[in-house]
């Protein structure tokens, strides 16, 4: 069936802020499928509250709208817009349910819009538990026992029936957002009242536990015709129990025989096949160890984390495909672009092995509860590809960017036997490393079996990564030994470091041996088709496909290879020099994981930057490890490798790419901390060099720049010890900001007003030891300003200045950011530009410069400065319409900013604010503290765009799913001696409104005297009903509680938050924040928002 | 340490690795299987008598053998070509590891070399021959000439049964079928066995005179090996048996034996299809069916008779001939393999349509 010649406009609706549960992968999904329907001359509205995403972009919607998702707001821009169709199901959870809700609501048959893909009838039978399980049971697939409750009540009298442990599962919740295993009828009365709480439709499932049965899942897709296609399988390492997000995965499938693998294909086709999805589906099922029981868990109808994972381990672009299906195509008229010559309607087939590893946030949340469950807590992953489990697993450690390179954590090897065997039993993000450690201490693997049920074969893959630690510790270097290391993933540095040799030693050695990397390509077909596309991954196998077509010929005239002879490789293959008339070669370092701190917009500067080199006639090169984003989709660059991003895997593409130049300065500190290395391998950087990156972080180097250029800087003293710390502060005068050097993201960095703040957080930052010096810095209590700038070595251009709401203190990445500044004087102003310039230019920076001020005492101090792209670029090119990555690429590539067409200087200024406000994942992740500080929390950001200040920031607070209190409405204030004095303002105001201001007695005092009615709330510790009852019986709307300083739990401050998380009740934790609701309470309306196209501005 | 092992294409590629399974030196025809499960069902496959196999998935053997994934009563594959191999299975089934597996029945096998690469190479060149041996000192010149000069030839003889066996049906007895073996799976007569069928499995020289006397309801003919043009005997049985009018189902070798039985022609493909992804449309039915395959030749479209029989299912990658249906009504030849094992029952269905049209329906 042809594409449906009625479909001409099609609402897209995106996944809004990144969550954990819901990251970067809709991004790419939402990207692919908007490129999909424009391909097919669609006309595309896109809308998405994130403006960091690419799909955001003018040049892949024809109308952008980053707006809030509800139903208020989409309505408005369907009325505005009038698509013909809206395509539900590329935006994850949020943007389905949302889709869902239109339509059941009557908006979209008001408007004449009809639902693409999959009916809505289908969705709700395999969203809604017990519709699933009818369904299920229609077609004799077998479910887990369970039973869909609305109340706590029932819950109990069913795991009653069925026996604990059981698992409780909320309905229509990302992540599996408050779910949990119970192991009895207290834990079950917790769990479920929270998941009921949480669920869109108040239900939770109770069901049988099956924990310990391994977890398989298929990516599966269908079209109108029903044909039906299975796309991936993967295989959990980790057994049922542990949510799919936070699972080690290998695809395919490892340990199954054919027949079990065949008997769950057919189930999970007979699934979608009943279900009638039309689009990519993903069905979980659970497969008992030792039988063919195997039971579904659930199907995701909509293309998820797990598509976006099956489309990077096979190459076959699953969202691409999926929107095609909606505008009516099946699958055979729908071209394989991987090989260009077969169809969409086949199976990919693997011959490598691909190992996903989830990025678990407890490096920031050091105080979190690191135990894995069905409460999904990674904020993203990264894949890895190779010829071997070994290989492909030490390659995907590699890539987390963690302390730990290698099977070997440390501290591990300090723990007794005793404390090995127990940490073996709690599941938690470590658990890899116990298992091989267990393995060190001489465990067998089937023990290991016995006691986390992970497979016996993935054991014995462990056991030979630490069999080959062994034989390497013993000092054997020889070429087999060496050989065996290289294949099974271990790195020079690894190597080097457990056989005592240098890095650089282990290299040499191995080129000596002709252990070279080749690469292989990612083609769907197991080669047997030949394939378009240059998606590669390492191997120490013989063949180089990555080397030019010239050299293939050669494969049948070669003699014996291993290890006496050479085959051909990137060291005996003739040096690539372009010819004349034949493109350079750029390399263009990606981001790695999604974590917080380095999210998806390093992704989109990225992109952006392959495609400005693109138009401008270069060869482009990405290396990424990330699946979940735009950059590794195998069309955005001409190459793509897909590798770890360290020395020695970047080394690798270097030597046989031999690129013109290399960019360091969209990823994030991923690539930053590469430039160096680069440097080194004589790959010249484009733009800023290394060496700029190095004096803007070293303290003393960048005082000195500071001193030259005569900026203004907080005072601060470095220092080792507590009594020099002290000293420091009592010297600079409190408060001070103490915090370790060359960490990210204001990590570990807290604010000290006295002595006891010094000594305590002295204390903590030094229980790991200090290369660097701690900084202590006098605290200026000011206004924060962020610029992004493109210096080209002579002229900056500022596209665009932003100001923080919330006072300097709380990490920029946690603050509401405005665009334009709202109080920022002109000739603040003309500061801000003269020392960005001279910074820029004493930097060295050629490209992009972020900059942190601080405006205190009408007076501009620079807090720090970053020679790189930051999370602001997507937002500020959207708003002010300036292309800031194509102009920054330019400049690296020579041309100057006058010749570019946005002239330099301050660009004017847009007559729209932008607002950007954070969105945080703290209902995923218990034990977290969200109070705001110094360090950044944040995992994602919404947008809101408006004519006036308080409009803007009324759609943020709305994007970001934050309820403003109405009249009527109630606000419990509680917040420290400090802030005493501001609140009161605030609180009259809010009074002033009709809405009832609760305190704690010494908010409440401050108020009182100063003429502000407020009812009285006893304290935690005091007898019920107290602040805490008051939280959980839903009648509050908003807490404002400031935190007192310190990392203390058992706070009455830290238990009202997270009472405030558990219960889904906003609560805000800086003084400014809350002065923010005062002003959209009182200078805007829901009802005057209008939607905007940033396409029209 | 491991015997070194070498592997010799016929076009003078050599791969060094380390031997697996039986250490005899073989010649054979090398192809490769893209499948990513079923090692054991593809190594037992009679299909593959005169083969070596070359499995594209680059690990092998982690679940082990079993005694219930067989194929047929032995290993056929000549020789196997794998990346790496586990040194133990794992799976509830599992009772020993391919190794032991592979040396118990003389299979000679090398692991540790680029099976990308000599995909590669079979894609780009063609099927050929090609040479396992764990000699340290071998003159290739000499080991060339020898890979060249070797056919695969007398294979069906090999692989068929030597005496006839009756399978009874699972359930109440519907149906009597008549199972041609020129190599045939397990799984085929297993699929017509759940289907009520008691199925009586013939030596592949049995004549058409004897299987007609049997008062069978219909007749299969099985897959096998080799190039199908050589078995000239067999064909003329087959074109009897067609002109018989008992409804006909057939597969692989048997579908190609009945389109040279009734005139048409078959070619060697230049590196076949191995492997459990292949799309089919079922032109009648307008879907696309994934399935598993397992063939190196292939019916020629433009020499069927559109008088005899018409093209029913194609091939969606390269639009080559998948099945056929004739117009006397009772005969569905199918290049592809509904009995899966290894790979997807998608369209075990078709076994189905074989009883009803036993039962006098359409096909």
């Amino acid at each position: 069936m042809p594409k449906n010649p009625e479909i001409k406009k099609v609402l897209v609706l995106g996944s809004g802020p990144i969550v954990i549960g819901q990251a970067a992968e809709f991004d790419y999904a939402g990207t692919q499928a908007c490129r999909a329907l424009k391909e097919e001359g669609v006309e595309v509205v896109l809308v998405n509250s994130n403006p960091a995403t690419i799909m955001t972009d003018k040049d892949i919607a024809d109308h952008v709208y980053i707006e809030p998702l509800n139903m208020a707001s989409v309505e408005q821009i369907i009325q505005k817009e009038r698509p013909d169709s809206i395509l539900p199901t590329l935006g994850g959870q949020t943007g389905l349910n949302l889709a869902m809700n239109l339509y059941e609501q009557g908006i979209l048959d008001q408007y004449g819009v009809r639902l693409l893909g999959t009916s809505p009838a289908s969705i709700r039978k395999a969203e809604d538990r017990q519709g699933f399980k009818d369904a299920m049971e229609a077609i004799g697939q077998p479910c887990v026992t369970s039973d869909v409750v609305e109340s706590v009540e029932d819950a109990v009298a069913f795991a009653g029936r069925i026996g604990y442990p059981v698992i409780v599962r909320p309905a229509y919740t990302l992540g599996g957002t408050g779910g949990g295993i119970a192991y009895d009828e207290p834990s079950l009365r917790e769990i479920a009242d929270r998941g009921i709480h949480l669920s869109r439709v108040g239900q939770v499932l109770i069901e049988r536990c099956i924990a310990g049965w391994k977890e398989i899942e298929f990516e599966v897709m269908r079209d109108s015709a029903g044909n039906v296609i299975q796309i991936c399988s993967m295989e959990n390492i980790d057994p049922v129990g542990v949510h799919t997000g936070d699972s080690i995965v290998v695809a395919p499938t490892q340990t199954l025989a054919n027949k079990e693998y065949q008997m769950l294909r057919s189930a999970s086709l007979d699934i979608i096949s009943a279900l009638e999805i039309e689009g990519g589906c993903n069905v979980q099922l659970a497969l008992h160890p030792d039988s063919y029981e195997y039971a579904v868990i659930e199907v995701n109808p909509r293309v998820s984390r797990s598509s976006a994972l099956a489309s990077k381990a096979t190459g076959y672009p699953i969202a691409k495909v999926a929107a095609k299906i909606a505008l009516g195509y099946t699958l055979d008229e729908i071209p394989n672009a991987v090989t260009g010559k077969t169809t969409a309607c086949f199976e990919p087939t693997l011959d490598y092995c691909v190992l996903k590893i989830p990025r678990l946030p407890f490096d920031k949340f050091t105080t979190a509860s690191r135990t894995l469950g069905t409460q999904m807590k990674a904020t993203g992953e990264v894949m890895a590809i190779g010829n071997s489990f070994e290989g492909a697993l030490m390659k995907a450690i590699r890539s987390l960017e963690l302390p730990v390179k290698s099977l070997r954590m440390d501290g591990l090897e300090e723990l007794y036997t005793e404390e090995i065997e127990e940490r073996l039993v709690n599941v938690d993000d470590q658990r890899l490393f116990v298992m091989a450690e267990a393995l060190r201490r001489g465990f067998s693997p089937e023990k290991i079996n016995r006691i986390t049920k992970v497979d016996i074969w993935f054991l014995d893959r462990l056991q030979a990564i630490v069999d080959m630690e062994d034989a390497l510790d013993h000092g054997h270097l020889d070429p087999g030994t060496l050989r065996s290391a290289k294949e099974m993933g271990f790195s020079d540095a690894w190597i080097a470091a457990l056989s005592g040799k240098k890095a650089g030693e282990i290299k040499a050695l191995r080129e000596s041996y002709h252990i070279i990397p080749a690469f292989k390509m990612v083609d769907t077909c197991a080669a047997e088709f030949e394939a378009q596309t240059p998606y590669y991954y390492s191997t120490y196998d013989l063949e180089n496909e990555a080397l030019d077509e010239m050299h293939l010929p050669r494969v049948g005239e070669l003699a014996p290879h291993i290890p006496e002879a050479p085959y051909l490789s990137a060291a005996t293959a003739e040096p690539h020099r372009p010819a004349s008339g034949e493109k350079k070669k750029v390399l263009v370092l990606g981001s790695g994981p999604i974590r917080i701190g380095q999210g998806i917009e390093f992704d989109y500067c990225s992109v952006h930057s392959v495609w400005a080199f693109k138009r401008l006639g270069y060869e482009t090169i990405i290396i990424n490890n990330n699946p979940e984003t735009v950059s590794t989709d195998f069309d955005v660059a001409d190459k793509l490798y897909f590798e770890p991003l360290t020395p020695e895997d970047v080394q690798n593409v270097v030597e046989l790419e031999k690129p013109w130049g290399a960019v360091v300065q969209f990823g994030g500190q991923t690539a930053i901390k590469l430039a160096q290395a680069l440097t080194d391998m004589g790959v010249p950087i484009l733009g800023t060099p290394a060496d700029g990156v190095d004096a803007a972080e070293d303290r003393e180097r960048f005082d000195e720049i500071l001193q030259q250029c005569q900026i203004p800087r907080a005072e601060g003293r470095t220092v080792f010890t507590t009594e020099e710390a002290l000293e420091a502060a009592h010297e600079v005068g409190y408060p001070v900001l103490v915090r370790p050097s060359y960490v990210l993201g204001g990590q570990g960095m807290e604010i000290a007003y006295n002595d006891r703040n010094i000594t305590e957080f002295m204390r903590i930052i030094n229980m790991t030891e200090q290369e660097h010096p701690i900084l202590v810095d006098k605290y200026l209590m000011g206004r924060e300003i962020e610029v992004d700038g493109v210096f080209d070595g002579e002229d900056v251009l500022i596209p665009g200045i932003m100001e923080h709401v919330e006072r300097a203190g709380i990490h920029s990445g946690d603050s509401i950011s405005v665009y334009p500044p709202r109080h920022l004087e002109p000739e603040h102003r003309e500061t801000i530009l003269r020392y960005t310039k001279d910074l820029a230019r004493s930097l060295g920076v050629i490209g992009l410069v972020n900059i942190q001020f601080i405006l205190f005492n009408n007076r501009v101090y620079v807090i720090e400065v970053n020679p790189r792209s930051s999370r602001t670029i997507p937002y500020i090119s959207k708003v002010t319409g300036v292309p800031i990555i194509d102009l920054a690429t330019k400049v690296m590539l020579g041309q100057k900013l006058k010749d570019l067409g946005y002239g330099t200087g301050i660009y004017p200024e847009a007559d729209y604010y932008a607002v950007k406000m954070p969105v945080f994942s703290f209902e995923k992740l218990t034990d977290v503290d969200t109070g705001l500080g110094p360090e950044m929390k944040s995992t994602g950001e919404v947008l809101g765009i408006a004519k006036t200040f308080p409009h803007a920031l009324r759609k943020a607070f709305k994007g970001a799913n934050m309820k403003v209190p109405k009249k009527g409405g109630r606000v419990i204030i509680t917040v420290k001696d400090e802030d005493k004095g501001e609140i009161v303002g605030i609180a009259r105001g809010l009074e002033e409104m009709g809405i009832e201001i609760l305190a704690t007695s010494g908010t409440a005092d401050a108020l009182e005297k100063a003429g502000v009615p407020a009812r009285r709330v006893a304290r935690v510790s005091e007898a019920h009903p107290n602040i805490l009852d008051m939280i959980a019986s839903g009648s509050v709307d908003l807490i404002i509680n400031t935190p007192t300083k310190g990392r203390k739990h058992d706070t009455d401050g830290f238990k009202i938050r997270r009472a405030a998380v558990e219960h889904s009740v906003a609560c805000v934790t800086a003084i400014d924040t809350a002065h923010a609701i005062l002003t959209v309470r009182e200078q805007s309306r829901s009802s005057e928002l209008r939607p905007v196209d940033i396409t029209q501005i | 340490m491991q015997m070194k092992a070498t592997l010799i294409l016929a076009n003078g590629s050599v791969f060094t690795g380390q031997s697996i399974g039986a250490t005899t030196e073989r010649i054979c025809e090398m192809v490769f299987n893209t499948s990513m499960t079923g090692y054991q069902e593809i190594l037992t496959d009679p299909s593959y008598a005169g083969q070596g196999i070359v499995m594209c998935y680059p690990l092998i053997g982690n679940y082990g053998v079993n005694h219930e994934d067989n194929e047929s009563i032995r290993p056929w594959g000549e020789a196997f070509v794998v990346r790496h191999l586990s040194a133990r299975g794992s799976n509830f089934r599992c009772e020993g590891t391919l190794d032991q597996y592979l040396k118990k029945y003389g299979i000679t096998g090398i692991q540790g070399v680029d099976t990308r690469a000599i995909t590669r190479i079979l894609r780009n060149q063609g099927t050929m021959n090609g040479m396992i041996t764990c000699a340290e000192h071998f003159s290739i010149p000499e080991v060339l000439e020898r890979i060249q000069a070797y056919r695969v030839e007398g294979t069906v003889e090999r692989v068929t049964r030597k005496e006839v066996q009756v399978c009874p049906a699972v359930g109440e007895k519907r149906h009597r079928v008549a199972m041609m073996d020129y190599g045939v799976k397990e799984n085929m007569i297993r699929c017509l066995q759940n289907r009520g069928c008691e199925v009586t499995v013939f030596p592949a020289h049995t004549t058409a005179e004897t299987v007609l006397s049997g008062g069978f309801d219909g007749v299969m003919l099985s897959n096998g090996p080799g190039d199908p043009a050589d078995n000239v005997d067999i064909i003329r049985e087959v074109r009897k048996l067609y002109d018989s009018n008992i409804p006909i189902f057939a597969v692989c070798l048997g579908h190609q034996l009945m389109a040279l039985a009734t005139g048409a022609e078959t070619r060697k493909m230049r590196f076949g299809h191995r492997g459990g992804n292949h799309p089919v449309k079922d032109l009648d039915a307008g879907r696309v069916y994934i399935t598993s395959q397992n063939h190196g030749y292939v019916v020629c479209e433009e020499t069927v008779d559109p008088a005899v029989a018409k093209v029913s299912h194609v091939n969606v990658n390269e639009g080559s001939v998948e099945g056929l249906r004739y117009t006397n009504g009772n005969v569905l030849t199918v290049q592809f393999h509904p009995e899966a094992s290894p790979g997807p029952r998608d369209t075990e269905p078709l076994f189905d349509r074989f009883v009803r049209r036993m039962e006098g329906g359409e096909w």
